[in-house]
């Protein structure tokens, strides 16, 4: 509805859009609250916030300029109602989402940024719910977002989704931020829980707004929509019923989501045409892989090394060089596996990474090493970013305490002291 | 150029179903906007509520409306460029209101050299 209406009144009034919105949810509350909620509820705000647009249109059409394209059918009652009619339209609707999205992706603003304020219009999350996205607080994040808009809306107008050189250069950022989104969901450090099913769904319901328009169902962008697929497939197994975390190896693969995963496998053949290997296609490939094992021993493991070696030379990052390193340990033993972790270069930023310490407790562990194990659970522990998180690492740590070795010297110690 | 006042007489009839309203503005949007594309628009006007009030002669009484007959009742105006009269009228024969069996009344804008 902001994207609609910011289309009608203009980019540089977004703050009046909002507040339409606004009152609308308002007046939902209110006649709700008395007569019940209607049968179809987003028709009766649509059309609540279209009246509350025509009547503020009337109201301000001599103070304040609109959207310059619109203002010659809303000087004239003639034009007015219809014009706005079409506007809210749902094709046109649809179009707004994207131009919004790519409005939000501008140049000007950082990459987090352009992802807060994505999340703020268009996913329609209070600023709370966005500061908890972020692992941030509210006050940084009003900030961050009061700065974006007046960027946002600072630009002449909104972008131009029908220019085909604009589109195609600005799509990267597009698909960029909706890429992110969606990894803030899946393996986001919210500190209340571990996985924010709702930002992937937001990811995913834009990401097929993306591929509806024709310059934007590109290769790539049917890759990323089948990584989101296959890792979203994989949700309902990544929480047990007692909402902890549970690992690749113990998830119950008899829960994750059979119609998405082949829907994944449908979009990534469709992502197969033209020359263009992105980091998506390699990411959507690593997730199909997975999703396509019956159980973790069934996993080819070999298959997603390649994949990562390729992932590496397109988008070198600390954190898929873990996530090869750990492959690489799957496919060749703990000995190997321990070995690529500690070759990966730069580790620093990875040390504040829990999952890189749980990593190496592992291996240790699978080298039978549980006081080294049991030394990098703890160190992972420490970095817990959420309950869930905590409690599979101390599961870990406990793994390690458990260990036969130790009781055996434990029992040595009590009889040394007897005797 | 000169300017010519479009007054739209009639063509209302009985009650129409939300979707033929809905139809009948669409068709007054696309031919407004016809006429503003060529560059003929000079202010779009607007429609007028049937309803209203008649104030009349040196007594000024005041009469509530209808004071015509429906047929003749001024729905709405437009203010147009052309280059004469005749191009004016050829304009306003894609009026949406014709179609209904109303009228396009087309006036020149009196120029007054004072």
């Amino acid at each position: 509805m902001v994207a609609t209406l910011t289309r009608i009144f203009g980019v540089h009034n977004l703050a009046l859009a909002e507040d339409v919105v606004q009152d609308a949810f308002c007046r939902a509350l209110e006649v709700w609250k008395l007569r019940g909620a209607p049968e179809n509820p987003s028709a009766w705000l649509m059309a609540t916030a279209k009246n509350r647009a025509l009547d503020v249109l009337r109201r301000e059409r001599t103070a304040r300029i609109f959207e310059p394209e619109l203002s010659r059918f809303l000087q004239s009652e003639w034009t007015l109602a219809p014009a706005v009619q079409e506007l809210f339209a749902a094709d046109a609707i649809k179009d707004d989402l994207l131009r919004m999205m790519f409005s939000c992706c501008q140049p000007r603003l950082s990459v987090e940024a352009q992802v807060t304020l994505i999340l703020h219009i268009l996913c329609g999350f209070s600023v709370d719910e966005v500061a908890n996205a972020f692992v941030s607080t509210h006050s940084a994040t009003e900030k961050r977002i009061t700065r974006a808009k007046k960027v946002l809306a600072g630009s002449k107008r909104l972008f131009d989704v029908t220019r085909a050189d604009d589109f195609l250069v600005r799509l990267p950022a597009v698909q960029r931020a909706l890429y992110l989104l969606f990894n803030e969901g899946y393996h986001g450090a919210s500190p209340e829980s571990a996985i924010r099913a709702d930002l992937c769904r937001e990811a995913m319901r834009l990401t097929a707004v993306l591929l509806e328009h024709p310059l934007g169902a590109v290769p790539a962008t049917f890759a990323l929509a089948a990584m989101m697929c296959f890792h979203a497939a994989r949700l309902p197994g990544r929480l047990d019923a007692s909402g902890n975390l549970s690992s690749l190896f113990e998830q119950d693969r008899s829960q994750w989501d059979r119609e998405l995963v082949a829907e994944g496998v449908r979009l990534l053949d469709l992502s197969a045409e033209g020359r263009e290997l992105t980091e998506y296609h390699l990411e959507a490939g690593i997730a199909r892989v997975h999703a396509l094992a019956q159980r973790a021993e069934e996993t080819d493991w070999d298959g997603i090394v390649s994949l990562y070696d390729l992932l590496m030379k397109v988008r070198p990052s600390p954190v898929i060089a873990l996530n090869r390193a750990i492959a690489i340990g799957q496919k060749d033993g703990p000995d190997r596996g321990l070995d690529a972790i500690h070759r990966i270069g730069d580790p620093e930023r990875l040390k504040r990474y829990p999952f890189y310490h749980a990593a190496l407790g592992e291996f240790e562990l699978r080298r039978g090493r549980h006081t080294k194990a049991n030394e990098h659970f703890r160190a992972a522990l420490k970095l817990a970013r959420n309950p869930a998180e905590r409690r599979y690492l101390e599961g870990r740590v406990s793994a390690c305490d458990n260990s036969p070795s130790k009781t055996a010297r434990t029992k040595h110690s009590k009889l040394a002291s007897v005797s | 150029m000169s300017q010519f006042l479009y007054l739209y007489r009639g063509g209302r009839n009985g009650n129409p179903s939300p979707e033929q309203v809905q139809q009948v503005m669409q068709k007054w949007i696309t031919w407004l906007k016809s006429l503003a594309d060529q560059g003929h628009i000079k202010d779009q006007g607007q429609p007028l509520e049937p309803s209203g009030k008649l104030v009349k002669g040196r007594s000024k009484t005041v009469t509530d409306g209808p004071f015509a007959e429906a047929k003749d009742i001024v729905g709405g105006y437009t203010l147009i460029e052309a280059r004469d009269i005749n191009e004016a009228v050829e304009l306003s024969k894609g009026c949406p209101a014709l179609e209904s069996d109303g009228a396009v009344e087309v006036r020149p804008i009196m120029v007054m050299n004072l």
